[in-house]
């Protein structure tokens, strides 16, 4: 029998960075929030000890384990999609921090040409630029409406950096200094200064020195010790929600922490979302939420599916172009580019942190010009120092087999002597690539899973293409002795191994073209609010989170208002 | 830091540590930082321990080189014959025996992630999807190493034969020219291989890469927990590794 709990104001569904914010934002203002997290809570206690590749960079152990919750893929319309079944393929965060336990850090603003894209487009270049199975569309916002936003998430999370020049205007610095100038980064830096590019060093989450935040949370100094991206931080040294936004959300008395409890359903009635109802994840109990405002806050693939089986909006349909949910999914894993080796230099490659690098613009967005190019938006040309664990890492010019003697001399040999700059590119919607329910596979539960349908366009290739050139521009530049090219597949292969997926509950000016508007509040039920990556129409060049945290900011703002107010649109429609 | 520990290569624990107070800030989670400092300074490296009995000396009982999995010997000996074949044994240092990827093989195939418990176990399989367990997979993919040796050279089992016939037979493994059940030679060897990098490679805790070997071969610092002190270096430092189990405090 289902348990029927006492009204709140609000009720979220998972506890990372978007649970987070509109915790923190939301008890500040006074008003009361559930966070129903499915996993555990965890404290940066949970992070000692944790100096071990095997367990969490190879077997994810901070990871949802899909033996709960995974997603079917496939390449293509009539293809017959198959669960994506293993551990180290499908990276989706869990318990308290979710996504901002494991991530890596780096913390990039989109350009004023994403959030503007389908129109700045066709002034600069004309309709027939854009293909017409490409469905891009402007945001719904600029980027000068979420600049502020950008600047709460930056000033929140301590990020270090330096202002990239080819970046949209920043309204105040970064909280903190960027990290140190390794010597690697000092090749890439004036290899691209020779070029007549303009280095950065890229921002960070993995905070270069004490910081307090607005919220009187305070992040320690990195240690460049490397276990990062995949691993807590013990130092408390990287950004994540259990540093800050849970802790600033728990101080007010405001807010109440579930872990063990999975939501199945938004509850609905033809109008308003009345609540959730969600199940403890140990005794199979069920509990009914009810709740003035009811806010997903889980990975995009959870969105997406729990407005489906609670039948709220109306379906994508890639056949017709008709309806919403699920539309425009893009997949953001395909990063490639070039392995450079140097005979003569020996690098302290253990040294790193999720984001030590540095990067440049010059061929992202529309920061060059596209006339003659069969592409449109770019990507981001960038070099990491993430440390090179021993397991993962066995670099070996291509042409050395990949074991015995020839292997183990040669990856012993360039272990050290070696660097890869690639390049993250923008990944553009297209008409068939969406996200349904799968017709065969599902849950322990018995509810369908999310299916993916997505492969690479002819642009992703001419775009790699393109960006791989300037690469090995660079890296011949810096002095390599060999250059390896890393290939693109010709497909997609379903791979989702760092949570980089966007779309499904896209954000716009009107609700022909969006399911949220820019406060992520759905355009058919005012008192549900959707967050996170689901919002992006399309994926900008680089990693979501800054993008998602300052739509996340903007949501909480706009929660506010709906919840002071008494309901409504906050914005009207087109 | 001095000039005299600039020049040393092995990380100066008690150096470390300052350094670390004084770069990293912290006036919070004491409690967290009691562990993390700790681990810097204990830093022991292990040891292999020598007992002396009724007057002879014997290297004392590795009882974590024990099997939990493999039960047959002759699977065991074909699985370390394959491991040494990957990664061998050369003048840049041991091979996947002695770094004790086979015991750590073994004792991962014991353990929940030989039998994908993490994984999306559901039906139905699909054309080019395996059904096997990682044990599964494993166990058979040993057995048919010895088949397949045995059916071509004259009842020879997979160790007895020659290097070049056991490259030969892990290359057709790997082209997936071998059948096997319900799963493609290439799936086995893969698998094989990756569990063989593991075990010459993870953290000792897990029976492989014993006594950093593995580490101090590749240069690997191991679990270190700051490099603060090393940012600023153009040459490579040498730094000594440490395990997690170096981290525990006497």
């Amino acid at each position: 029998m289902v348990i029927k709990l006492p009204k709140v104001d609000v009720v979220t569904t998972g506890m990372g960075w978007t649970g987070g914010i509109v915790a923190a934002e939301l008890t500040k203002a006074g008003y009361h929030v559930v966070g129903l997290e499915r996993g555990v809570e965890r404290t940066i206690e949970d992070y000692l000890h944790g100096h071990d590749e095997l367990k969490y960079n190879i077997h994810k152990e901070l990871m949802q384990k899909l033996t709960k919750d995974t997603i079917t893929f496939r390449n293509a319309l009539n293809d017959t999609a198959k669960p994506v079944r293993d551990e180290g393929a499908f990276v989706v965060g869990t318990g308290t921090g979710g996504g901002g336990a494991h991530w890596g850090g780096q913390t990039y603003r989109y350009f004023p040409y994403d959030f503007q894209i389908r129109s700045k487009t066709i002034e600069k270049y004309g309709e027939d630029k854009i293909p017409a199975d490409v469905t891009i569309q402007d945001w719904g916002i600029t980027y000068d409406e979420i600049e502020p936003y950008y600047s709460k998430f930056e000033q929140m999370a301590g990020i270090s950096g330096e202002p990239d020049p080819l970046a949209g205007h920043r309204s105040i610095d970064y909280p903190t200094p960027p990290l140190k100038k390794l010597p690697q980064m000092k090749m890439f830096h004036e290899a691209a200064e020779k070029l007549g590019y303009h280095p950065f060093v890229v921002p960070t989450a993995n905070v270069s020195e004490a910081y307090t935040n607005p919220d009187g949370e305070t992040l320690n100094a990195c240690q460049y010790c490397a276990f990062c991206g995949n691993y807590g931080c013990e130092y408390g040294a990287k950004a994540d929600p259990i540093v800050t936004v849970i802790p600033t959300a728990k101080k007010t008395g405001n807010f109440e922490l579930r872990t063990n409890s999975i939501v199945t359903r938004v509850l609905y009635d033809g109008t308003k979302a009345t609540g959730v109802l969600y199940k403890d994840t140990r005794t199979g109990q069920e509990f009914e939420q009810p709740a003035d405002l009811v806010v997903l806050t889980s990975y995009i693939f959870n969105n997406v599916r729990l407005l489906l089986l609670s039948g709220i909006g109306k379906p994508y349909n890639p056949k017709t172009g008709e309806g919403i949910i699920g539309k425009n999914y893009t997949d953001h894993h395909t990063i490639t580019g070039a392995i450079a080796y140097f005979e003569e230099k020996k690098f302290n490659s253990y040294i790193g942190t999720g984001s030590l690098g540095s990067a440049f613009n010059d061929f992202n967005a529309d920061n060059f010009d596209h006339t003659n190019l069969d592409f449109i938006h770019g990507g981001q040309i960038e070099v990491h120092l993430m440390g090179n664990e021993p397991i993962t890492n066995n670099p070996a010019p291509f042409g050395t087999p990949t074991w015995g003697k020839e292997f183990k001399k040669n990856s012993l040999h360039y272990f050290y002597r070696n660097l890869t700059v690639v390049s993250q590119r923008a990944i553009l919607p297209h008409k068939d690539h969406y996200l349904d329910l799968d017709p065969t596979y599902t849950d322990d539960y018995g509810d369908p899973l999310i299916r993916v349908t997505f492969d690479y366009t002819e642009m992703d290739h001419k775009r790699n293409e393109f960006l791989v050139e300037k690469i090995n521009e660079v890296v011949k530049e810096m002095g390599a002795d060999i250059i390896d090219t890393i290939p693109m597949a010709e497909h997609f292969g379903g791979r989702f191994t760092f949570q980089h997926d966007g779309g499904g509950v896209i954000m716009g000016d009107s609700p022909e073209n969006s399911a949220v508007n820019n406060y992520m509040q759905m355009w058919d039920v005012d008192n549900l609010f959707v967050c996170g990556a689901s919002a992006f129409p399309h994926f900008g060049p680089t990693n979501p989170t800054p993008t998602v945290g300052a739509l996340a900011y903007r949501a909480a703002e706009g929660m506010i208002e709906y919840l002071k107010n008494g309901g409504g649109q906050l914005i009207s429609k087109k | 830091m001095s000039e005299q520990e600039k020049n040393s290569p092995i990380l100066d624990k008690r150096s470390s540590r300052r350094t670390f107070i004084k770069n990293s800030g912290l006036t919070v989670g004491g409690l967290v930082l009691g562990g993390a400092i700790g681990s810097l300074v204990a830093g022991k490296t292990e040891t292999t321990t020598h007992t002396a009995t009724s007057g002879s000396t014997h290297t004392a009982i590795d009882y974590s080189d024990t099997r939990q999995f493999f039960v047959r010997q002759k699977d065991f000996d074909a699985l370390s014959t394959a491991a040494e074949i990957i990664y061998p044994e050369d003048d840049h240092g041991p091979g996947a025996i002695t770094l004790g990827a086979p015991y750590f093989i073994d004792k991962q195939l014991a353990s929940p992630w030989g039998i994908n418990t993490d994984d999306y176990r559901k039906g139905p399989f699909q054309p080019g999807e395996v059904p096997l367990d990682k044990a599964d997979i494993m166990l058979q993919g040993v057995r048919k190493l010895n088949e397949v040796a045995e059916k071509n050279f004259d009842g020879t089992v997979f160790k007895d034969l020659t290097e070049e016939q056991q490259i030969a037979i892990l290359t057709s493994f790997q082209a997936g020219e071998v059948e096997l059940d319900l799963v493609n030679s290439a799936a086995f060897f893969a698998l094989l291989r990756t569990l063989t990098l593991q075990g010459c490679f993870s953290d000792p805790l897990y029976g492989g890469n014993k006594n950093m070997a593995g580490w101090k071969m590749k240069e690997f610092p191991g679990a270190q927990m700051s490099y603060t002190s090393y940012l600023d270096e153009e040459e490579f430092v040498l730094i000594e590794p440490i395990s997690l189990g170096g981290h525990k405090h006497s």
